[in-house]
């Protein structure tokens, strides 16, 4: 599926390919993902959107295929190397640990340092604290105190930390995973309405969902996935919930 | 002021405190007023180093959501192959050396293991309880060495220092490796990826914490602790027993859990360690000093356990229950 782009692709994917044990989860998928675009990734379960997501955070690797980030070839080996290449994830469940802290969970992995020895530090909690209340007031995320526990914050608390975490290490592409699951409706609009800022920020965002709404509500362009393969990559005014419904 | 007392009833060693406390005044008053006295505290302090350096290790590595069986027969072996070497002609500080290396390798091993294959930590570390041992066994050849203690700079480990000679000088190393450690567990970033690797490993895989290092190296810290606690006891007793340190894991097991530390990772504190640590030394003391039999010791430990790990559960549900803005 090869776009004519006028604009360079942030992100682009060549003949991915992945295996589990024997099923074919990606069967040699190609897409490009331009700047500054909202991008709605959707599919039943098992269609392999999670296993392209996974790929492009680092948490999987491909079996055979080319991942381009700003046309340059990259290996994306751990979740480190995707986060430096400026690609963040905000997974539906783990990607905050409930029984620390905001401020910590803020920093997990990339933890500002006083002083360091062979990449062990001394933490500068100071300005842990100061750039985590900084970074969620910048999502519009009323918390008072950056000691607050993770798990005490509600679903969509939560959702936003890991957005706020994402945006404060300036994130180039934001790839969210379900992340309007359980949340109420209250919480939902506002995800949405992040997902939808994300483009003045100048950020390419990748939204995965099973609630087609929610991803017509705030996206360019709809991606849909049916076994591994794509099966539609249009424009959203050039598609209907239906004609994706139809597909899947 | 709220917000103060949710955040203690919230610390995992507030139960662990507070029967310590408890514990200290009825001893005190069961013993007739000796317990808190000048020679049974020199005599309490002297040994709670050995057990409490132990149960540090111990504390960090379920902080870190993993679990070591193997420091009782790790206690034994360090001091062990110290004292064959030390026979065999080799220096005090060479044999000390190799003897950690040994150490540092079964930590190495048990980590390497439970993380490369995938099983439990709890089936590892016990494997290596019983291989440790059966080492030691071996290597003493059925006959325990006699350490040549003028070959052993005594004012280092044993001696008795401090005012008016209160604490042996194991005591301060204690203090400097429990310091240490809660330095590094509470204000390094190695303690972020720490609890976070035990509070909840997809995450921390996720943001790209090095998890796998991250265990290991927590095993191989609780290992080396074992060691140099076993040979702080031998340098005590001037002679390496091949059966010293049995038991002794599930006594620092009971001291993590005691001091608030959890078995599902995560939560924990090396300060409860300690804590723990001394609880389970002061019944012993304290139930001699009382003239209780001493069968019943085990028994204390067993409940002490249990209503610490319930009351820390109820204190941190109190605490969390209280309404404050977050």
């Amino acid at each position: 599926m090869e776009n004519a782009t006028l604009e360079n692709p942030i992100i682009s994917v060549r003949n991915l390919h992945k295996w589990y044990s024997g099923v074919h989860a990606l069967k040699g998928v190609s897409l490009d993902f331009k700047p500054n675009e909202a991008v709605g990734l959707v599919g039943d379960n098992g269609a392999g959107k999670s296993t392209l997501i996974n790929i492009l955070s680092g948490l999987h690797t491909a079996d055979e295929g080319e991942i381009q980030v700003e046309g340059k070839t990259v290996t994306i080996a751990n979740p480190r190397d995707a986060m430096d290449l400026g690609i963040e994830t905000i997974y539906q469940y783990n990607s905050m640990v409930p029984i620390m802290s905001i401020a910590r969970n803020m920093f997990i992995g990339r933890e500002p340092l006083k002083m360091s020895f062979g990449g062990i530090g001394i933490l500068d909690e100071a300005t842990m604290r100061e750039q985590s209340v900084e970074a969620i007031a910048n999502v519009d995320l009323h918390l008072r105190s950056p000691d607050a526990l993770v798990g005490e914050l509600s679903g969509g608390q939560r959702q936003g930390v890991a957005i706020a975490r994402a945006m404060h290490f300036r994130s180039k592409v934001m790839i969210l995973d379900e992340p309007t699951n359980h949340l109420s409706v209250k919480e939902t609009t506002k995800v949405i309405g992040f997902v939808n800022s994300l483009k003045q920020q100048s950020v390419t965002g990748i939204f995965i969902s099973h609630n087609m709404h929610h991803v017509f509500a705030c996206c360019d362009r709809i991606i849909a996935m049916a076994l591994g393969e794509v099966v539609l990559d249009k424009p959203v005014g050039e598609t209907s919930i239906d004609e994706v419904h139809d597909l899947l | 002021m709220k917000r103060l007392l949710k955040l203690s009833l919230q610390k995992p060693e507030l139960a662990a405190l507070l029967l310590l406390v408890i514990l200290i005044g009825i001893f005190q008053v069961t013993s007739n007023g000796y317990f808190l006295s000048y020679t049974n505290m020199r005599g309490l302090l002297g040994f709670l180093p050995e057990m409490a350096l132990v149960a540090v290790g111990v504390t960090l590595l379920m902080i870190c959501g993993e679990f070591d069986l193997s420091v009782g027969s790790v206690f034994a072996l360090m001091p062990m192959t110290m004292a064959v070497l030390m026979v065999a002609g080799w220096g005090f500080l060479p044999a000390v050396a190799v003897g950690l290396l040994v150490c540092a390798a079964i930590g190495f091993i048990n980590g390497f293991l439970t993380i490369k294959f995938g099983i439990p930590s709890f089936i590892t570390t016990l494997g290596m309880l019983f291989m440790a041992r059966s080492m030691t066994v071996v290597i003493s050849g059925g006959f325990p060495p006699r350490l040549q203690m003028d070959n052993i700079p005594e004012q280092l480990f044993i001696a008795f220092v401090g005012p008016s000679d209160l604490l042996r000088a194991s005591f301060l190393w204690f203090v400097c490796f429990a310091v240490f450690i809660a330095f590094l567990l509470g204000k390094t970033n190695f303690g972020n990826w720490v609890r976070a690797t035990g509070g909840f490993l997809p995450a921390a895989q996720a943001m790209g914490i090095p998890t796998a290092r991250v265990k290991i190296a927590c095993f191989m810290i609780c290992s080396l602790l074992a060691g140099f606690a076993g040979m702080i006891q031998v340098l005590r007793l001037g002679s390496p027993l091949p059966s010293i340190g049995e038991g002794l894991e599930l006594q620092a097991v009971a001291a993590a859990v005691i001091g608030g530390a959890s078995l599902f990772g995560g939560i924990g504190s090396i300060l409860g360690g300690v804590i723990g640590a001394t609880l389970i030394r002061v019944i012993d003391n304290g139930m001699v000093l009382s003239q209780v039999d001493s069968n019943w010791f085990k028994f204390a430990v067993g409940a002490l356990t249990i209503l610490a790990v319930v009351a820390n559960a109820w204190l941190r549900k109190r605490g969390r229950a209280m309404k404050v803005e977050t």
